[in-house]
This record gives structure tokens, sequence and C-alpha cells, in this order.
């Protein structure tokens, strides 16, 4: 809450500053707001900019450097010796948090006061006796070092919090006085407000660029670490995959060829359904449909498109599994054992990508221009053969593109495959048995019970990294192709 | 006929008739017949499958608005109370009244069904906990008639729904044949009814092993707080992005960076996002897991390459002499953008926020990452801003849960939970869609 506080007074601030601002301008020249050189507006305006952008980006700096200091402040209160062995500092850091947070509930809920909670000399015993009765969860007896470190937690962090408050109201204050101090008849304001929303402008576009890096950067450093402890060797050629669980011991088998097998086995299922009828309904629309036919069938192939894939998954799961199963399970034709199949999945995706094959064919084959379709019309061809030896060939990078993006598309589906496909990681040929796929293995790893530190949890992130390189690059090649041959016939 | 001409074996062109047409022409003719048939089969069973999925999903989701509830009138006079308070067994004894009351309203409807107390717990669930929450929090009600209305196990649910039947029931200690003996009685009598399932739509998830009380109501309002940090970071960053990008940014490299990050970020896979989202938000920063504000950031950096796209097609849509009437008559460029063109671009930009929530709204892949499948959320966030940092689900992340667990009779309220879903997306496009066509206005 003080945080949300604390934005509020810098926006106070930068509303006062705005009026005085303003006022300042307009009594210098008399009233008289001729004699300006910008409306009096940006003279507040510049004032209003000046109180809270240093002092948001000081309070968003010092949110990020904080927990770092606290952090090496702490950690260097834990002896070696607390460490236990197969524990990491890290992990250690986290139980004192867990302390500290345990410690900030019990006093504001009223169960502990403030001097028994930061009392340096309190029995370790007593403190996680307290904290249990005050319904905290402490996962084992507080140690006397932890408790110590998480009393040191909270004064940081109490103290860093009030630090920062001033700091960063001392900022707006600052920032507004020299605001006010620049307002004069003669001051550019405007110049000045228009150079900073420029500035501002260019930070939205910039975010961009930071999520990129923080996506590259998350999915580096973990693979990285997950590199340390496992060989990148077995991890890309591995034909098994069969991760231990948490406790039980035993080394995993991380390979990610099987889950890369499944993906793509399922994706070339969609894509087996997704195009023909994508390309068929792109091919009629654009060509053969009346503007009505074309205003209905369009619009509803689209709502294909706009359906949220968790709906899809359920789809997979309770509809098309058992129905699969009637045909080909152990009453019909005997080649399935389970509702959730690489067909099952690949089906459903595919209905998911008719509408990205038939919009994108659809603007596609309505760029070919007419007159190549008239030439062939003069020449005596038919609708048909046109369209398959004029319109298509005209169209195909362009149809390639979009088959690619669709690809790209399937390879990135999550709900289906983690509903649909089952979670068996084989090298199989089979469509009718269950695969898994990289994306559904991720969540498995990282929502499961294991320890974030473990190479089975850091292996999603390995696997993340393949699948982002492997949809970039998916993606990066469809458009060269569409770039590349595009100009052909503008 | 350039057929007939170019067309030099076989016979002679002059013998034939333009009015017969040749093998070739019927066969070519036949190709083309079926090409086109070949597009509409294509067309119809694309329309097909979004039917079967229609059909799909409003059949399976229909069942779980409504449930079966007890309907009963019961009353408890004061020196029952007492007598029901003194006992060691309190819930039990209120229990045992309950049942005394139900065996006299069959008797007295004459219907002569035998049933013990362990049938009206299994149909029933344990009622007596119910009964005196209800008499402890309403006190005057104790002597007056009431009238209850309990929703009955699930298995009875099921058995009206379909899900369970006579021939495949199997004995077990949550429901027996002969129980079906009761419930029919019952239900011919007219105190087992099916009723309007509020509860799914207002009530919180309820834990494995109570399907009849989940509800999605804590996960909407979870939803609803996503979907706000969404709408107030996403918006301004998106529109101060494509503003710049559209009408300032020089042609360099910087800008085609930033050019490249976009259509790259807006074909990254969903699920990529929800590992940023795990690594950097709540690894790095440690928020709180499972937290709204969390999601919402997440989805946010997933929204903005849509919103960018859609805001830069609307600016580029508003025409140069507008610019430059602006600018002739003395505007800065600043203010050429900010007083004329935004406006005027205004009714396409929010048609294309409202479409790219709408999306984010039904996005599951990056909430499984962030921690909000494990969480059961049993009820409303208290304050506002416990709204934001309190763990809670959100609307798809409350689907997958109830679709992954292993009791069908959640099955039911997973579709069911789609047709809300669905609903809200619906309204969001619909909203769009007037949007677009009151204030759009064609250059």
């Amino acid at each position: 809450m003080p945080l949300l506080w604390l934005i509020l007074i810098v926006l106070g601030i930068a509303a006062a500053g705005y009026l005085l601002g303003r006022g300042r301008a307009l009594a210098s020249v008399g009233g008289d707001r001729r004699a300006l050189h910008s409306l009096p507006s940006y003279y507040g305006a510049n004032v209003a900019l000046k109180a809270v952008v240093p002092a948001v980006l000081l309070l968003l700096v010092w949110l990020l450097a904080q927990p770092f200091y606290v952090n090496s402040v702490v950690s260097g209160l834990i002896p070696d010796s607390e460490i236990a062995e197969g524990s990491s500092r890290g992990l250690v850091l986290a139980e004192v948090r867990r302390t500290a947070d345990g410690l900030d509930a019990a006093v504001a809920a009223g169960q502990m006061d403030e001097g028994f909670a930061g009392n340096a000399g309190a029995d370790a015993a007593e403190v996680t006796q307290k904290l249990k009765d005050a319904g905290q969860i402490v996962t084992s007896q507080i140690t006397a070092p932890i408790l110590r470190a998480a009393q040191e937690y909270r004064v940081q962090n109490a103290a860093g919090r009030l630090w920062m408050a001033i700091a960063v109201i001392a900022v707006a204050v600052l920032g507004a006085l020299w605001g006010l101090r620049e307002t004069s008849a003669e001051f550019r304001a405007r110049n000045v407000v228009e150079t900073g929303i420029r500035a501002l402008l260019i930070g939205a576009a910039s975010i961009a660029i930071l999520t990129t890096i923080g996506i590259v950067l998350s999915l580096v450093f973990n693979t990285v670490e997950f590199f340390r402890l496992y060989p990148a060797s077995d991890f890309f050629t591995g034909l098994n995959w069969a991760p231990s669980f948490s406790g039980r011991g035993g080394a995993s088998d991380l390979g990610v060829l099987p889950l890369l097998w499944g993906t793509f086995y399922i994706s070339i299922v969609a894509l087996a359904v997704a195009v023909p009828i994508g390309l068929f309904s792109a091919i009629y629309l654009s060509e053969y449909a009346t503007p009505r036919v074309r205003a209905v069938a369009k619009p509803m192939l689209e709502i294909l498109a706009g359906i949220p894939t968790i709906v899809y998954g359920l789809f997979a799961l309770l509809t098309v599994g058992p129905l699969l199963m009637t045909v080909f399970g152990k009453e019909g034709l005997g080649w399935m054992q389970a509702g959730t199949a690489v067909m099952t999945a690949g089906l459903v995706m595919g209905i998911m990508l008719i509408p990205f094959v038939s919009s994108l064919s659809d603007d596609i084959i309505n760029a070919v221009p007419q007159a190549l379709r008239d030439g062939a019309y003069g020449l005596g061809a038919t609708k048909s053969e046109t369209i398959r030896q004029v319109v298509l060939p005209a169209a195909l990078p362009g149809i390639v593109g979009a088959i690619l993006l669709a690809a790209s598309r399937a390879i990135g589906e999550t709900m289906i495959v983690v509903l649909g496909a089952g979670a068996a990681a084989r090298l199989s040929l089979n469509p009718f048995e269950a695969m898994t796929t990289v994306t559904a293995k991720i969540v498995s790893q990282l929502t499961g019970d294991a320890d974030f530190a473990s190479p089975e949890a850091l292996v999603a992130f390995a696997l993340g990294m393949t699948l982002f390189v492997i949809t970039l690059g998916l993606n990066i090649f469809a458009l060269y192709i569409v770039r590349k041959y595009r100009e052909q016939y503008e | 006929m350039t057929d007939a001409t170019l067309n030099s074996g076989g016979e002679s062109p002059k013998n034939r008739s333009l009015h017969t047409l040749d093998v070739r022409t019927k066969r070519r003719n036949r190709a083309e017949s079926r090409f086109k048939a070949y597009g509409i089969a294509a067309i119809l069973v694309g329309i097909f499958f979004l039917v079967v999925l229609a059909v799909s999903i409003i059949r399976s989701g229909a069942p779980a608005f409504s449930r079966t509830v007890v309907d009963i009138e019961f009353t408890l006079t004061q020196a029952q109370l007492d007598e029901a308070e003194s006992q060691l067994f309190k819930t039990k004894a209120y229990q045992t009244m309950f049942i005394a009351a139900l065996k006299e309203k069959l008797d007295a409807r004459g219907l002569d069904v035998a049933f013990d107390d362990a049938a009206i717990e299994r149909l029933l669930g344990k009622i007596g906990g119910d009964l005196r929450s209800f008499y402890a929090a309403n006190p005057d009600q104790v002597g007056q008639a009431v009238s209850f209305q309990l929703p009955a196990s699930s298995r009875v649910d099921g058995y009206f729904k379909g899900r369970v039947s006579r021939d495949t029931l199997q004995d077990s200690r949550f429901l027996m044949k002969t129980d079906l003996d009761l419930v029919d009685a019952l239900h011919d009598a007219g105190i087992v009814r099916t009723a309007f399932n509020s509860t799914f739509i207002t009530g919180a998830d309820s834990g494995v092993d109570n399907p009849g009380g989940a509800g999605l109501g804590a996960s909407v309002v979870g939803s609803f707080f996503m979907m706000l940090v969404v709408l107030v970071l996403s918006l301004p960053i998106g529109v101060a992005a494509s503003i710049y990008l559209e009408e300032f940014a020089p042609k360099n490299r910087f800008t085609d960076l930033i050019e490249v990050n976009i259509s790259n970020l807006a074909a990254v896979p969903s699920i990529v996002f929800g590992i940023l989202g795990l690594a950097v938000f709540i690894q790095f920063m440690h928020l709180p897991q499972s937290a709204p504000l969390v999601g919402g950031l997440v989805l946010t950096l997933m929204t903005l390459p849509t919103i960018i796209i859609s805001t830069r097609a609307s600016l580029k849509s508003v025409p140069p002499s507008i610019r430059d009437a602006a600018l002739g008559v003395g505007a800065s460029k600043m203010q050429a953008v900010f007083h004329h063109v935004l406006p005027l671009a205004m009714p396409g930009i929010l048609t294309g926020t409202i479409i790219g929530l709408a999306q984010a709204l039904g996005e599951t892949a990056p909430l499984l990452l962030i921690g909000m499948v494990g969480f059961v959320a049993r009820g409303y966030p208290e304050t506002v801003m416990a709204g934001f940092t309190e763990p809670n689900s959100a609307m798809p992340a409350q689907i997958y849960t109830w679709a992954a667990r292993a009791d069908a009779s959640f099955y039911e309220k997973a579709w069911g939970g789609i047709i809300i879903l669905l609903a809200f997306l619906l309204a969001m496009n619909i909203i769009a869609i007037i949007l677009r066509r009151r204030f759009e206005r064609r250059w």
C-alpha cells in the first residue's frame, strides 16, 4: 500500500506543479498570454513532467536494486555451516524471506508485537511456535542465524522503503522547483515539453526490445544453468525422455528428440488437415464465391481463429478423443489405446489452423493481378485451369509462407497438446499412440513440484529455448520467402 | 472452341457441331466442376467443424447451469434446537431431526419408500452442519417453517443429467442402486427437482471432492483484475509506441530494430511469454505467484504487438491532408498528432484494443507457468488491492484446472466455464464491431 500512496503523492506534486507553473507563467506577463512563448498549459506541463519522470525512474530503479542490496547484506549474515548438504544459499535465502514475510504478516494480524518480532535476542523456538500459532507457514524449526537474518531482512527492507519514499518525494519536489524556476515569458516551454514527450514515446516503443531481451536473457541464463547440470550433448541427442521426480532420486534421461518428434508429428497431422481445407476454401472464396457467400462463409471460418485454445484443448480431450476411440479403439479397429493421441491433438489443431491458412492464402490469391487471369481466359482456359496453372503458381511463395506461419503456430501451440496428446514421450510412427511435445513438457516440468534449481525443472528453459529458436527461424524464413517473391507480380 | 481448332488429333473440326461437346471438353468441364466441388466441400467441412464445436460446447456445458436440488420445508422448534445443542454430536442431531421431518413429509404424501439415514447422507451429503450454521446465523427463523433448497450430491445430480445410469451404477458408499428408487420417488413427489445453478456463476472453486459447489465467480473476478492491468498498461504503451513508429520515427537502424522485434514478438508462442513471466516477475522480482498482477503483466507483453499493429493501421488510415492542414495553421508536429490525428484514429485504436483484450482473456498457457493452476481460488479477494496481489485464478486457468481433475463431473463444469468465457469474448467482439460500425470513417 505505501507504494500506491507514494505514487499518488508524486502525482499530487505534479498536479500542484502544473497549476503553479501555469500561474507563474501567466503572472510573469501580467496575465497577457500573448507575451508568452508557448501556451500557458505548456509551462504547467513542463513542471509536471520534471516532477514525475525523474521521480518515477528513481522509483523503478530503486525497486529493482533494493532486493539485490538487501540480499547481499542478509546473505553475509548466514554462515556456511547453516547451508545444509544438498541445499544452496539461494534456498536458505528463500527460507529467510519466508520467515520475514511470516513475521510481517503476524505483526499485521496483531498476533505479535513489533518489539517481539524485531527482538534480536528472541528465542528461535519461541518465534517458530508463535508463527505457527499465527497460522503462518513455517517449513521447519527456524534456526537462530535464519531468524537473525530474517530480522535483519525486515530492518533493511523497512529502512530501504523509508529512504526510497524520502528520496522519491525529494526528487519530485526538486524537479518541480527546477521547472518552476525556469518558467519565464521567454522560456521555450512547448519545445521542452515536446522533446520530453518524444522521449517518452521512444521509451514506450523500446519496450518491445526490452521484452525480447527479457525473453532471451531468461531463457539463456537458465539454459546455461541447465547445461551445467546436464550435458548438452545428451540433451540434444538423447533418445529417451524420463525425468525422475524430485525426492525419488535416480538420474533423469532428458533427451529432447522424442519431444521434437512428437511436436513435428502432431504438427504434420495438423497441417495435413488444415492445408487442404484452408487452401481450397481460400480458392473457392476468392475465385468462385459470390459476394454474398463470401460475406457469410469467411467470417464463419474466421470464428475458428478467435476461439481460445483452451476450448480446443477441451474439445480434443472430451469430444474428439472419445469419438476417435469409438472408431479406432478397442470396440472398433483396435488401433488406439486411449483417447489422447497424436491423431486427436493433430486433428483438433488442424481445425484451429484452417482460418490461418485460408485467410492468409485468400489475401495472397486476391493480390494476384487480374490481368494474369484475363490472359489465361483469353487463351481459352477454364476457370479451374486458370487457377491451377496461373493463379496458384503466381501465389505459391505467399502460400508457402502462410503454411510456414501455420506450422510455427502448430509447433508453439500448448493447450491442445497438454490436454489432447497424452504425456508419454515416445518415438513411434503410429499416429494413434499418445505422444508428447516440447510445449506440453515445458508445462509439466514447471508446474510439477520439482525443485526450481534441479535439472528436471531447468530443462523447461532449454526446451523453451529450443522452441523459441525453431519458431523464430520458421517465422523469419516465412517472411523471407514472402518478401523475396512478393514483388514479382506487382 | 480454341480447343477444337488446336486439336489436330481425332476427327476433323469441320465435321463437328459446336452444339455437341466433344470428349475432351466434357472432361475439362467435369474437371472444372470437380474443382469447384472441392472448394465447396472444404468450406462445408470448415463450417461443419465449427458447428460440431458449437454443439458439443452447448450440449456438454448447459448442464453446468442447472443442478438437482432437494426442496424441503422444515420447521425447527426452539425445543429441538436446545436439545440438539445440548448433545455431543450437534450436527448429527440436526440431521436426525431433518430426516425425521423428511420421512413425515413423505408419509403425508402417501409415498412408501423405505430408506435409512445413510441413504439421505448419500443423497444430500452431510447436511447437519449446513442446518446448524443456518440457524446460528438466523435465530429468528427458529420455530418457523423454512423452505430449504439443498443441493443433491454430485452422483444424484449425474443421475438426472444422464451421467450416471442405473445399469452401470456400482454400489458404493457414494450411491447405491436402491437410492435411485428413493430419488425417483422424491422426484415424482416434486421434492427433488432441477433448478438453476447460481452457485456456478457466483461461487468460487470448491476443491477436488465437491464438484457440485464449484463456481466460476472468483476466477471471473481474477480475470477482471488481470484485464484491468492489461488495459491500463498496454493501451497507453501501445498507443505511444505506435505514434512514435508511425509519426516520428526516422528511418534508421534503431527503428528497424523495433519493427523487427514487434513483428517477431507477435509470432512468439504464448508459452514462451509464460517462461518470461516466471523467470523475470516471479524468480527475479519476487512478485507473488498466481497473482492477477503478474498475469496481467505477462499478458500485457503478449498483447502489446497486437495493439501496436492495429493502432498503426488506424493511424495510417488517417489521411495526410489532416496533418498538413494542422501544420499549415501553425500547429507543431506533436500538436498535429495529438490534437488531430489521434482523436480521428481513436475508434480504430479502441477496436484493436478490445480485440487484443479478448485474445488475452482466453489465453491459458502463460497462466499455467505463473502458478495459476496449482491454486484453488476459494473465495473473492477482500479489497481492491488484494484483487491485484492476492493469489487468484482466472477463467481459462480455472477451466483447465477442472478439465485436469480426475472426477468426470468436473468436465461438465469445464464446458460450462467455456460457455461463460465465450459469452465474454462474444460480448467484447460485438462491442468492437459496433464501435467500428458507428465511428469508423472512410476517407
